[in-house]
């Protein structure tokens, strides 16, 4: 499992990058690898305004759904567009290709984990 | 017993195998005092005594002479629809999880998606759902969810009553708000639904041919809803629209019907067969299953059941529908009876019927103080004008020798419509079968007046 | 295999298997502008094309009729042939539906009797005070049942907004529950029961806005429900009624009336325990049966008896919640569970759970050792079991299908690791039960050795194992996309 050391991890498997006062929102490695192989990735649109722990979008495999829900506060400025006809690229490259919105942060989740500690967040839970 | 194979010395050593003596102590779990005191006390009947009752029963239900559709017809179904539809391989088969042994039914259900399609001019087509009703209301909720935040669906009232009367049922706790916007002698005021269509309305529903039999064109309403970022929803005549302008070339975004003129039985009631069909952009929306074309691991075409993350047993309760079955073997009658017909068979049926109802219309208009509804143009079905209550005339008709029942009262459904009879023709109907409607009919009418003179007179 | 699309021939026509061409065309009564501009692309076949076609289909599926069917929570028992000969009378098939409205059942009495006798049979069996036959399947039967719910407490004048589910519903449940306007908390399960703790838990949460539970009895593991008087008591304690998913009825059948449960709602599934074919999914019949009270709010209309035995309708009472149905229900499916439930009568069907709990616990103690079963103790009709350390169930249940038979349900309940359910039902013998163990014995023991094997199963198929992402991903849902 892939946890990069410079990225902020929410509890529901969320990464969050901040780029000065923008950040990066993908999901981790570790989450796409439990949900397979995409097939959709049901995103937001650019002006969207997101909520910290607000529903964002979803992303569907072939047997499962799962919701995402937003790391930080603020306007979408930018989704990738890719996804819509290559949701795989979250699978091949979660942290990279694989980012889902480009936000402009007015507040991010005080309970982010670190790389360590959201390690030992999917520890405890896949046990 | 019945269907129980089980011998008793089977029965014994499999009692004992479980480790009990008998058969009630398998059910230990259930609380003495919920076992039941009281259960069906009829005994079991032989297989001749069942089929005694049933034919007794069915015969009495009285042959009639009918002339009702109110969008259940009763069209020639070919011979060769029940053999083929009837194979046990088919008929006793579950759902197709298992899509290695179930190719039979996935790859019949992808080709009903694709006659479906092709009927409606759309591009694309689930596995069906229940009936025209049902369709009609998953429809409005597509509109909703796709609309996000509006709730408001404008429904013609010229659109089936039983489906908006499902529809209200439907959508009594949900956050949708049904408009009506009545129609205009039995067309559609077309003006009225475009003012209706504002900022918060997610959909418009029209009927083609409407309840009244009136056939239009409503690339203006659907052209008005894309304006007002709502979409468009049309219920059709599966059987008309292989003659009457598609929903495609509308404009519309989502077609729904009901498909039980397609081959199946009018059967007092159903089952029936939902069809539904979308644009692309919509298909992530749609209710039920859906089949798709895939390939094994050798490079073999194969079909299984996907976009499976949109149904209730992935997504519980945020599912774009509580629909679990869809109408597998009615979906099946309806392709082979379209593959059976053809083109040309469909549009033959289609042409007979509306000829048909034309002639009917015709004759039925020389019958004194009898009139069309409106001058609209129609197809299998015309509203007609009668001197008396349409109810009257249809009871009395029912109670003639040839039990005739000359079409639907619109009274039942549309309030000041009490004079007003809905006939409906297939091509099963012949000139001499219409000569005998058109003399009840008159009779009728003659009795009906009579009653209501000898009452005046008090 | 071609499509029936595919192997069209322009031109070719099946002359008379509809009616003669009509003299008058469709642009002699109608303007252009509102004709279709080309005749729908259906296929182009002769008669025999057709037949070949589906015939050669019909030879790519598993069924009942062919193969032993053990899938769990479906009960796919034998589906008699009476059943499909009296529902193919003519005098019923030709009824036009709307007719029996028109003279209140006058001219219909044959059918109109069938409804009133199903209505008082499936009374009679379950305890409940009225039916509605409108429902066309399971999950159709669950909203209604849950709309009545919601209507009662309206007409109560309450806000109840809130339906209790077990994590092991099945998912039709929580997908009902929301369309007919409820929020769905979660109750979770203790040692595969649903747990009272919990429940009561939920009530003292939420209190008042509790509308009521759904229950699956015996649940989705197979078990029964040993809290159910205690569940009943603290629901019907606020006035929220109890809801039961009658899924699972076949191993209830005269050993336990769910109305003298305390139910206040069910839904049963006519094609799985009253015996009407699958059809490859469907069409079903999910009749609700309610308590006295609440009556009145069934879908109307329903089938009432008059002294002189004559049948009609009854009013709609100003309480129904309107229509779910266009008319009666699927009266064909209807109509074969009702010949069903004449066939084998009380004594029958009292029977037919004995020996569906008999076959189902055989099978449960034939498959102790090669199976992780995770509860030890009777099951009902059906039971839950792991795959052996280290292999999927999803494997074996494809090792089942290249061996001919169709596989357990598999991954449901979520609760229980690479779950298998197997359901064998009543109507199958000793002889398919242990043929079955010896098989699953036989691709455990092959699996262990080389899950290679395995892994490629099944063999021998129309196809192997398909590519399920490629068709989510592609979309090829129709010849044209």
């Amino acid at each position: 499992m892939n946890t990069p050391a410079e990225l902020k991890y929410s509890k529901s498997h969320e990464w969050v990058r901040m780029e000065g006062d923008e950040a990066v929102v993908g999901i981790t490695d570790y989450a796409q690898d439990a949900l397979g192989d995409l097939t959709y990735a049901d995103t937001l649109q650019e002006g969207d305004e997101l909520t910290v722990d607000g529903e964002c979008g979803s992303l569907e495999s072939v047997k499962a759904a799962s919701d995402l829900f937003s790391p930080v506060a603020g306007k979408i400025t930018a989704v990738n567009g890719e996804l819509a006809d290559a949701p795989e690229l979250i699978n091949s490259d979660p942290y990279g290709k694989g980012w889902i919105y480009r936000v402009k942060v007015t507040e991010v989740s005080p309970e982010l984990l670190d790389a360590q500690a959201y390690d030992a967040h999917c520890a405890s839970e896949s046990h | 017993m019945p269907y129980i194979p089980h011998t008793s010395e089977e029965r014994d050593a499999m009692l004992k195998a479980v480790g009990v003596s008998t058969l009630d102590e398998l059910f230990a779990d259930i609380a003495p005092d919920l076992r039941p005191k009281a259960f069906l006390p009829e005994e079991g009947m032989t297989e001749q005594e069942v089929r005694n009752k049933c034919e007794r029963l069915a015969g009495k239900n009285a042959q009639t002479l009918s002339f009702l559709g109110a969008g259940y017809y009763d069209h020639g179904i070919p011979s060769a629809v029940d053999a083929l539809s009837g194979q046990s391989a088919f008929v006793t088969a579950y759902t197709p999880y298992q899509a290695e042994c179930s190719q039979g039914t996935l790859q019949a259900i992808y080709e009903f998606q694709t006659a479906v399609a092709r009927l409606l001019d759309m591009d694309c087509a689930n596995a069906s759902l229940y009936d025209g009703g049902s369709a009609l209301f998953e429809a409005c909720t597509m509109c909703v969810r796709q609309a996000r935040n509006r709730k408001k669906v404008v429904v013609d009232e010229g659109v089936n009553p039983i489906w908006r009367k499902m529809l209200a049922t439907y959508s009594r706790n949900l956050p949708m708000e049904i408009v009506v916007v009545p129609h205009k002698n039995g067309a559609p005021d077309k003006e009225a639904l475009k003012a209706a269509i504002d900022a918060d309305t997610a959909g418009v529903v029209v009927q083609n041919p409407n309840f009244f039999g009136v056939v239009a064109d409503y690339a203006d309403i659907f052209e008005a809803a894309k304006n007002a970022k709502a979409l468009s929803v049309i219920a059709v005549n599966p059987v008309m629209q292989s003659v009457l302008k598609t929903p495609g070339a509308m404009g519309a975004d989502i077609a729904v019907a009901e498909g039980q003129s397609l081959g199946l039985p009018l059967n007092f009631g159903g089952p029936y067969l939902g069809l539904m069909a979308c644009k692309k952009a919509m298909v992530r929306q749609m209710p039920g299953r859906l089949v798709g074309r895939t390939q094994d691991k050798e490079g073999r075409t194969g079909y299984v059941l996907t976009l499976q993350a949109r149904e209730q047993h992935i997504r519980r309760a945020k599912a774009t529908s509580n629909i679990c079955s869809n109408q597998s073997l009615c979906a099946l009658r309806s392709l082979v009876h379209l593959s059976l017909l053809g083109p040309d068979g469909l549009v033959d049926v289609a042409e007979n019927s509306i000829a048909r109802a034309h002639e009917v219309a015709e004759r039925l208009a020389a019958i004194p103080g009898v009139q069309l509804l409106n001058d609209q143009p129609y197809a299998n079905e015309v509203a007609l004008l009668l001197p008396v209550s349409a109810s009257a005339a249809v009871s009395r008709c029912m109670n003639s020798a040839h039990h005739t029942v000359p079409g639907y009262p619109a009274g039942r459904a549309y309030q000041g419509m009490e004079n007003v009879l809905i006939v409906a023709c297939t091509e099963k109907q012949s000139s001499a079968s219409v000569e005998t409607l058109a003399r009840d009919l008159a009779r009728a009418i003659a009795d009906v007046r009579a009653d209501e003179a000898y009452k005046a007179r008090g | 295999m071609q499509t029936i699309f595919e192997k069209s021939v322009p031109g070719r026509h099946c002359k008379g298997i509809g009616p003669k061409p009509s003299a008058k065309k469709a642009k002699d009564f109608l303007p252009a502008d509102l004709l279709r501009a080309e005749k729908p692309k259906m296929p182009e076949c002769s008669e025999l094309d057709v037949v070949r076609h589906f015939t050669q289909l019909a030879g790519r599926n598993y069924s009942v009729d062919a193969n032993f069917y053990p899938l769990g929570s479906c009960t796919m028992k034998y589906n008699a042939r009476i059943s499909e000969e009296v529902a193919a009378l003519a005098g019923f098939n030709r009824a036009h539906p709307m007719q029996a409205l028109l003279d209140n059942g006058k001219s219909s009495q044959g059918a109109m009797q069938c409804l009133y006798e199903l209505e008082r049979s499936l009374c009679a069996i379950t305890g409940m005070k009225g039916f509605t036959l409108q429902p066309m399947a399971g999950a159709n039967g669950e909203f209604t049942g849950v709309s009545v719910i919601a209507a009662y407490h309206r007409a109560k004048g309450r806000d109840r907004r809130i339906m209790l589910i077990p994590d092991a519903a099945h998912g039709t449940n929580p997908a009902s529950a929301a369309m007919a306007g409820f929020t769905v908390v979660n109750i979770e399960s203790r040692d595969g029961m649903v747990d009272p703790s919990a429940v009561k838990a939920a009530i003292d949460q939420y209190g008042d806005q509790v509308a009521g539970l759904m229950m699956t009895c015996p649940n989705t593991l197979g078990l029964m429900e040993l809290h159910l008087k205690e569940i009943v008591a603290l629901l019907h304690g606020i006035d929220a009624l109890l809801y039961y998913d009658g899924a699972n009825m076949n191993a209830i059948l005269g050993k336990m009336r769910v109305g003298d449960a305390g139910f206040d709602v069910v839904h049963l599934n006519l094609h799985k325990t009253f015996g009407t074919p699958h059809g490859g999914g469907g069409p079903g019949a999910g009749p609700v049966g309610v308590c006295e009270r609440l009556i009145p709010f069934l879908p109307s209309p329903r089938v009432g008896k008059a002294e002189d035995g004559s049948y009609y309708f009854l009013p709609e009472d100003e309480l129904s919640i309107g229509h779910i149905g266009p008319f009666y229900g699927s009266f064909g499916v209807l109509l074969k569970a009702l010949a069903y439930i004449w066939r084998l009568g009380g004594e029958g069907l009292e029977r037919v759970a004995e020996y569906a709990v008999l076959n189902a616990n055989y099978l449960r103690v034939q498959l102790k050792d090669v199976l992780d079963e995770p509860f030890d103790r009777l099951c009902m009709h059906e039971f839950v079991a792991s795959a052996p350390h280290g292999m999927h169930a999803l494997d074996i249940a494809k090792g089942l299908l290249e061996r001919g038979m169709h596989a357990p349900t598999m991954y449901f309940p979520l609760l229980v690791h690479e779950c298998l359910m197997p359901e064998p039902t009543e109507t199958e013998s000793k002889q398919t039960l242990d043929e079955f163990c010896e098989l699953l014995r036989e691709i455990i023991a092959h699996g262990k050795e080389d899950p290679a094997w395995l892994e490629e199963a099944p063999r021998g198929l129309p196809v192997s194992r398909l590519d399920e992402t490629q068709a989510a991903r592609q979309m090829k849902l129709t010849e044209d996309l």
